[in-house]
């Protein structure tokens, strides 16, 4: 049951005593506050950059072309290594239970495109199914790229969110016909990228299609493979397969780092997330030291407020208040004050981050906090307030009251 | 009501050991309107606050209403401070935040009685030392007078048994204390005892006994010459 007569007597003492209730809260209010501007900002950081992450597959590994820089079973160094649909079929085989394999043949600048009236040009790429899987596409309309489009060498074209605003505005796009380059595709799918805007303004059609229509040619410019949730230990170790089993089929050195390019992604992105593990380590420790000091800051406060107070708990002890009510009475308040100020700190922290929720940089998005954390802060500033006015008020408690009124 | 017995009380300071009550027998009667006198150091507050359990003493024995208030919980303190005894400081003490309502009504707070039978009882004590029109107002709004007689208001409101004054009339002129001293009467009259500490000998000749402390000793105890009517 809640006791009226103490809770009214605790705000008759608050409010006729507006500047030490003042400087009590703000204390609270301001270190809650800047904790959770603090994890917020470092929390924004941490998101704007694992957000360039999300433009493509995190566990990828992309292959591409290159000169041998050693000699070879009697073959001299300066070999150019090329990738053909062969090489495709192989991989593809030999590392089935990968998650996704796909090539990539680039027809070599932007392509006039044209629909009814209206021509753009668009970078163009023959690909593979398993290139969806690569950059995170997201089908927004119709479907993808099919094994049975690059089988059949169909003339079909999946074109990015910008694509289809540019050349149909409002009109629906599936199912009409494009020329790109002289050569009339029927539109299947259009997808968006949680990349940049230039992601979007690109056009996949079959690499088969590409291969045969544009250059006469089986050849592959890049192979990319994606390995799903592999970690990252196997991710190494999968390039170094993949590596292998190429220099086996095209015969280089297996030691030669020129003959094939290749990139890891995922170890880049261990490397972020080491910088984000060190960003997130900062940010806490200097989270830590504002909870310290506004540790200090409560406590000092609340020991001056009982100094204070001593004159106040004699003449109350004098007129029949035993220890225990008084000591009591100054817990009740300040935990009330800390905790009240504390919450504002955090409604108002939040509210702010609320605010700046849609700022959306390279470095910086979505800034939040977690609730449970700060509510811990929150706490630990209204304990650490509670103790520090707890040992004094115990001991004014038990003065004598004629020396506790003489103060 | 009030019985010492042989009642000794030291104080331990650094480098000596001050023995401030002696040996003190002492009875005093319900009903009574005494006065303790003696010079500064004599041991007379001391002695009050031992009788208002404010302080506690060494050695004898010391009777309230029938209790032996010896060794006893501050708890147990609180409590015949809050039922027995009512108190009258020279500075007052009043609680600076709070009203004259407020402050009067702040013993029946400890005692539990609600809100607002507190409010009425504390009206209708103000009204009992002519200050009910001064109900809101805040200590420093008023003359030392008028707070000393908000403090009696308080010190009754409980109504206690004992009313308990040290030096009431020691930061008021004449005028104000002749005021004070007549209600300490009227709070007599109504069978309330009534025990002032004083080192004023025209306030003192106001009560029915003066009690003279010196040194930590009793060393006389009568009645008055003069007594105004």
């Amino acid at each position: 049951m809640i006791d009226v007569d103490k809770w009214e007597e605790i705000f008759n003492t608050i409010g006729r005593h507006k500047l030490r209730t003042a400087l009590t809260a703000f204390g609270v209010f301001w270190g809650i506050f800047m904790l959770v501007l603090l994890l917020g900002a470092g929390n924004g950081l941490g998101n704007g950059i694992s957000n360039t992450f999300k433009d493509d597959a995190i566990n990828s590994i992309w292959l591409w072309r290159g000169k041998t820089s050693m000699p070879y079973a009697g073959l001299k160094e300066g070999r150019q290594i090329k990738f053909d649909n062969s090489d495709y079929d192989y991989l593809q085989e030999q590392f089935k239970d990968v998650e996704s394999i796909t090539g990539r043949f680039y027809l070599g600048g932007d392509k006039n495109v044209t629909y009814n009236t209206t021509t753009v040009s668009y970078p163009v790429r023959g690909v593979n199914p398993g290139h969806k899987l690569l950059m995170n596409s997201i089908i927004t309309e119709g479907r993808y790229l099919s094994d049975k489009d690059v089988a059949e060498n169909t003339k079909v074209a999946v074109i990015g969110k910008t694509v289809k605003e540019n050349l149909f505005k409002e009109k629906e796009a599936i199912g009409e016909q494009i020329n790109i380059g002289g050569i009339v595709y029927t539109v299947v799918g259009v997808f968006r990228d949680p990349g940049s805007e230039w992601d979007m303004r690109v056009i996949f059609i079959p690499i088969s299609t590409a291969q045969t229509l544009y250059a006469g040619t089986d050849e592959i410019h890049q192979i990319m493979f994606t390995g799903g949730d592999l970690s990252t230990s196997e991710m190494e170790r999968l390039e170094k397969d993949i590596l292998l089993a190429l220099a086996t089929k095209k015969g280089f050195d297996p030691n030669d780092k020129q003959a094939v390019g290749s990139w890891n992604m995922a170890q880049e992105y261990q490397q972020f997330l080491s910088l984000l593990t060190a960003i997130n380590g900062i940010v806490w420790l200097v989270g830590f030291f504002s909870i310290i000091s506004g540790v200090i800051g409560v406590s000092n406060i609340m020991l001056i407020i009982v100094k204070e107070r001593t004159k106040e708990i004699g003449i109350r002890k004098a007129l029949g208040a035993t220890p225990k009510s008084i000591v009591s009475m100054i817990l009740q308040e300040s935990v009330f004050l800390t905790a009240v100020a504390g919450y504002l700190g955090m409604a108002c922290g939040i509210g702010i981050l609320y605010l700046m929720s849609g700022v959306e940089t390279e470095f910086f998005r979505t800034p939040q906090v977690n609730f449970g954390v700060i509510s811990i802060a929150t706490l630990i500033l209204v304990v650490s307030g509670a103790l520090a006015g707890l040992i004094p008020a115990l001991k004014a408690a038990k003065i004598n009251p004629v020396i506790a009124m003489k103060e | 009501m009030i019985k010492l017995t042989n009642i000794h009380k030291s104080y331990a300071t650094e480098f000596t050991n001050l023995h401030v009550l002696k040996g003190i027998d002492l009875q005093i009667n319900e009903g009574e309107f005494v006065s303790i006198m003696g010079s500064s150091g004599s041991g007379k507050s001391t002695l009050l606050n031992i009788l208002g359990i404010l302080d506690e003493y060494d050695e004898g024995e010391y009777h309230l209403n029938g209790n032996l208030i010896k060794d006893i919980s501050q708890v147990e303190a609180a409590g015949y401070r809050n039922n027995l005894i009512g108190f009258v400081f020279q500075s007052f003490n009043l609680l600076s935040f709070k009203t004259a309502k407020e402050n009067v009504a702040l013993p029946l707070y400890y005692q539990k009685v609600p809100r607002k039978e507190r409010q009425e009882k504390a009206l209708e004590y103000l009204e009992q030392v002519g200050l009910r029109e001064w109900a809101d107002h805040f200590p420093n709004q008023m003359s030392g007078g008028q707070q000393q007689r908000v403090a009696i208001a308080r010190a009754l409101i409980s109504n206690p048994k004992v009313l308990l004054a040290d030096e009431p009339t020691g930061a008021l002129d004449s005028k104000t204390s002749d005021d004070v001293m007549n209600i300490f009467k009227e709070v007599n009259n109504k069978g309330i005892t009534v025990i002032i500490v004083t080192h004023e000998q025209d306030v003192a000749e106001k009560t029915k006994r003066i009690i003279r402390v010196n040194d930590g000793n009793i060393i006389s105890t009568d009645v008055p010459q003069t007594t105004e009517g």
